[in-house]
């Protein structure tokens, strides 16, 4: 099976060592996976922003990159709802039937990594160990628009030494939301504000998500709070071993 | 008699106001909050509600596919059930249909039944300037009415109220209009309820025109249908002399039995019940029973435009439910008169551009009032896919400002971003550059993320949007892309 | 100048016509089978806060008039049931039927699933306005005429006549959300279920 990683745009540029998780923790899994380095973003923050002309180009060279792959593998439920609901809609709008037909091709390959692992690989335990108290936050892309469910969990919970707690609310959008955050910023902080409460109030020292734009933002706000909470991408603790 | 949404300012600046106001928040997020855990209990005890959901959404589709020919069907079954028929382009011709009823009968006032349509096109403004007084009968809509207030929910106008205010309203107002409240009335809600009880029974029973909408317009039979809860809609749809309906055209469903998954969706969408306390049909003049004079107004004011929207037509499905309002997370915080339109929250914020166009800041403002995490379209029991309409609107904001002469910062922003994830080459060299703007930071930031890494505190200029609440991480040194080539993917 | 009739119909044709108008409608679902249908009403029914009594049809008349006691009533013409000191409905004004504290009314069909009654307003119903004003409803229902779920009353209605779904007292949920009985239509229903 040939396994591109798709790391996404900001993990690329910010969050290098999300990407790293994964490509040792497929490794670790026996996947031999690949870096297109053509890649460069889904497309995502022109298409949620209405900018469809200008996510034409940005589409085309996603589907150039990923291009006779058996799977896409991407550390972002966002992204990866992007590449499976979205690029359908900027292929029509181009009006290119070579477009619409490529990403009918690399749109259902596209997984986020919870689902490959499980549906694909088929496993939940990875062999990570993570000593720490954590809480999950289901990202709203990953929950509603892939429906990931309950895998990162079931991931999570075969961790060695993890000790997991419940996220009150957790279901709720933390308000980043793409150029939400920044078009109305005062909604975003106030929906931010209150997801950063609940986890204070779960007393974890780590939260966890599968999307690190949104932990970026939940992040952003406890350590202007200076909660102590650290945030890390799922990647990052299931690629965690005894060694690391 | 009421306020006005005109003139209101765009999402953005509104909803700060919103967000100012700590009485409003604690009144939504106690009031959202308590009609979500209702509906949750009584749809978890639908075993197939998803089946029930492509059920609805199927009725409703199937209606708009074939509208004309319904249309067509609904006005001549009202018709040879005694009623009269009569067609609204706009909110000025619908307003103008019901003063010239309200007229011909000598009556200087009307009883209303709660309805959207007839708030849609101001309705009371447009008949107090007639010399007609229009009293809202909902409780709900009362407490607007008497305040001069603005709804700001679609099933509870006055949700953004909590009962202590609503006494104060109660006991200012009521006397001004008709009968007035008692001196000695406390905010219990029931006491509240009964004191609305007895200050509009009057108004019930003298009442000679009475005007409603309806929530579901049956085109074969000929029948309109009211959901309701307290009995006013009953109060109106029966005691007087003249019934005048103003329906939407959207609110027509084929056939009699189509009403079966639509009532079964309804209030447990909407007020968390298994059914509604009272639900009325009735199908033109019953001889001897209720109105002897019907009349139906089927109202445009913008719905063949939404109509003519390939993706957003089928925000016509729409029932009114707020489901989509009590669900959001922008709407909880920041209430419906942000939204600047009888349609708040999710639903308005698709509905309000499809009706209407983007033309206008304000409306325009809408699509992007959401962080789009899909928790509406999963409540939807027509399951209109509300983010992806939003995302389509956008793209029509956008789409209208393609020819202005000069480019907002944004969409030059936006351009310059698709231009580098366009090529992996140009993007490689704005990572290079944000890494050496990461070493920079590293070096001089005085402030640390939990785990050790660099971050910047409050920036000034466009990164204030971000950091005025948000620490920002410092860029790593190397990006991704970087280290795969360094290291040939972590082999080296 | 064209009619708003004929411009709004030629907007719709035009808006629809890149659209196929056949769209296949999926049935809608049956709740599964409930088992004692009756009792199922009649715990739903008692869920809104209504008042339920059972009797045989012998112990009708007692029941009813022990249920509306010292009130004064109205009751349809084709009621059939004696009911002491009532009054026939004859086209009384709605201030008149303000003056009187009950109605006793049948119904057409009652709903399992959903405690509701629905009335058609037929001569042992009356027409809408009686069984709106009075505060106190006492409704007769047969067990025979209870049905499992909506899709039943559905078939089962004549949408030519004018009908009135009821469930439970009249309520709102405007003031914070929470449920109140009784508003303006009758605060109490008394459903008398003959068995």
């Amino acid at each position: 099976m040939r396994v591109a990683l798709q790391v996404t745009c900001v993990n690329d540029a910010m969050f290098p060592d999300t990407g790293k998780a994964v490509v040792r923790l497929l490794r670790h899994l026996g996947v031999d996976v690949d870096f297109p380095s053509a890649q460069t973003c889904c497309g995502q923050p022109m298409v949620n922003t209405g900018y469809l002309d200008e996510a034409v180009p940005v589409v085309r060279t996603f589907v150039r990159a990923f291009a006779g792959y058996d799977a896409v593998v991407t550390p972002s439920g966002s992204c990866a709802g992007s590449a499976r609901h979205q690029h359908s809609i900027v292929a029509e709008r181009s009006g290119d039937p070579a477009l619409v037909a490529a990403v009918a091709e690399t749109g259902p390959r596209t997984y986020e990594l919870s689902e490959f692992l499980v549906d694909v690989l088929g496993v939940t335990d990875v062999g990570a160990y993570f000593p720490h108290r954590v809480t999950y936050h289901p990202t709203c892309h990953s929950l509603r628009m892939l429906g990931v469910g309950d895998r990162p969990q079931r991931l999570l919970e075969q961790v060695r030494g993890i000790e997991l707690v419940d996220l009150p609310m957790a279901e709720e959008c933390c308000g980043f939301g793409g150029t939400f955050a920044l078009k109305n910023a005062d909604t975003s902080i106030a929906m931010g504000a209150d997801k950063a409460r609940h986890v204070r109030d779960t007393g974890a020292e780590v939260l966890v998500a599968g999307d690190n734009s949104c932990l970026m933002h939940i992040g952003g706000m406890l350590s202007r709070q200076r909660a102590g909470v650290r945030v890390v991408h799922l990647a990052e603790i299931l690629a965690s071993t005894e060694e690391s | 008699m009421s306020g006005t949404f005109v003139g209101m300012p765009a999402f953005p600046t509104a909803a700060r106001a919103a967000l100012g106001d700590t009485q409003l928040r604690r009144n939504l997020a106690h009031a959202t909050q308590t009609i979500r855990d209702k509906r949750a209990l009584v749809v978890a005890e639908v075993e197939d509600w998803e089946d029930l959901r492509l059920a609805g959404a199927g009725v409703k589709e199937a209606a708009l596919r074939d509208l004309a020919t319904h249309l067509e069907t609904l006005e001549a079954s009202l018709t040879r059930a005694g009623a009269t028929v009569h067609w609204a382009r706009d909110a000025a011709e619908a307003c103008a249909i019901v003063a010239s009823i309200t007229h011909a009968h000598g009556a200087d006032e009307v009883a209303k039944v709660k309805s959207m349509a007839t708030a849609e096109i101001g309705l009371n403004e447009a008949l107090e300037a007639e010399g007609i007084a229009a009293w809202e009968t909902d409780l709900a809509e009362l407490i607007v009415q008497l305040g001069d207030d603005l709804p700001s929910h679609i099933l509870v106008p006055a949700i953004h109220r909590n009962r202590a205010e609503i006494r104060e309203i109660f006991q200012r107002r009521m006397g001004d209009v008709g009968k007035a409240a008692p001196a000695d009335l406390s905010d219990e809600p029931a006491v509240l309820a009964g004191a609305a009880r007895e200050h509009l029974r009057e108004k019930f029973l003298r009442a000679k025109v009475a005007v409603s909408g309806a929530n579901f317009a049956v085109a074969d039979t000929g029948t309109l249908v009211v959901v309701e809860s307290e009995g006013n809609g009953r109060m109106c749809l029966t005691l007087p002399e003249v019934l005048v309906s103003v329906v939407g055209i959207e609110k027509v469903v084929a056939t009699w039995a189509d009403l079966d998954p639509m009532l079964r969706l309804l209030p447990r969408s909407s007020t968390g019940e298994r059914m509604n306390p009272y639900t009325s049909t009735w199908s033109g003049v019953s001889p001897g029973d209720g109105p002897q004079e019907v009349h139906v107004v089927l109202l445009d004011n913008g719905r063949t435009r939404a109509l003519a929207d390939d993706v957003g037509r089928q925000a016509l499905r729409c029932i009114r439910c707020s489901a989509c309002l009590n669900v959001c997370p922008v709407y909880e915080r920041v209430g419906g008169h942000a939204y600047g339109s009888v349609y708040p929250g999710p639903i308005g914020a698709i509905l309000n551009p499809l009706l209407n166009g983007v033309s206008d800041e304000q409306t325009a403002s809408l699509p992007y009032a959401s962080s789009l995490c899909g928790a509406c379209f999963e409540v939807c029991p027509v399951r209109i896919d509300i983010p992806s309409v939003l995302v389509d609107q956008r793209a029509a904001v956008v789409d209208s400002h393609r020819n202005d002469r000069v480019p907002s910062a944004e969409a030059l922003a936006m351009k310059a971003t698709a231009w580098a994830f366009s090529d992996s080459r140009r993007l490689a060299w704005a990572e290079r550059a944000s890494g050496i703007a990461g070493r920079v930071i590293t070096r001089f930031s005085r402030t640390t993320l939990p785990g050790g890494r660099a971050a910047s505190g409050r920036l000034p200029g466009p990164a204030a949007g971000w950091t005025g609440a948000r620490d920002l991480p410092a860029p790593p040194a190397e990006s991704f892309r970087e280290w795969w080539d360094r290291t040939d993917g972590g082999q080296r | 100048m064209t009619s708003a009739r004929d411009d709004i119909l030629a907007a719709v044709r035009s808006a629809l016509a890149d659209v196929s108008p056949a769209v296949s409608v999926p049935a809608a679902p049956r709740a599964p089978d409930r088992g004692d249908l009756v009792a199922l009403f009649v715990e739903r029914v008692e869920d809104y806060r209504a008042v339920v009594t059972r009797c045989t049809s012998a112990e009708l008349g007692g029941v009813v008039a022990e249920v509306l006691g010292a009130r004064t009533s109205v009751v349809p013409p084709g009621l059939e049931l004696e009911v002491p000191n009532a009054v026939v409905d004859d086209a009384f004004t709605a201030d008149q039927l303000d003056a009187i504290d009950a109605v006793v009314t049948r119904a057409r069909v009652g709903i399992a699933e959903t405690g509701t009654i629905v009335l058609d307003h037929q001569p042992d119903q009356g027409r809408r306005a009686i069984s709106l004003v009075p505060d106190l409803h006492v409704c007769i229902v047969d067990v025979s005429q209870v049905v499992a779920d909506v899709p039943d009353a559905i078939a089962l209605l004549d949408p030519s006549r004018p009908l009135t779904w009821i469930s439970g007292p009249s309520a709102t949920s405007d003031i914070e959300l929470n449920r109140v009985e009784g508003v303006h239509g009758p605060r109490t229903l008394h459903v008398v279920l003959v068995l």
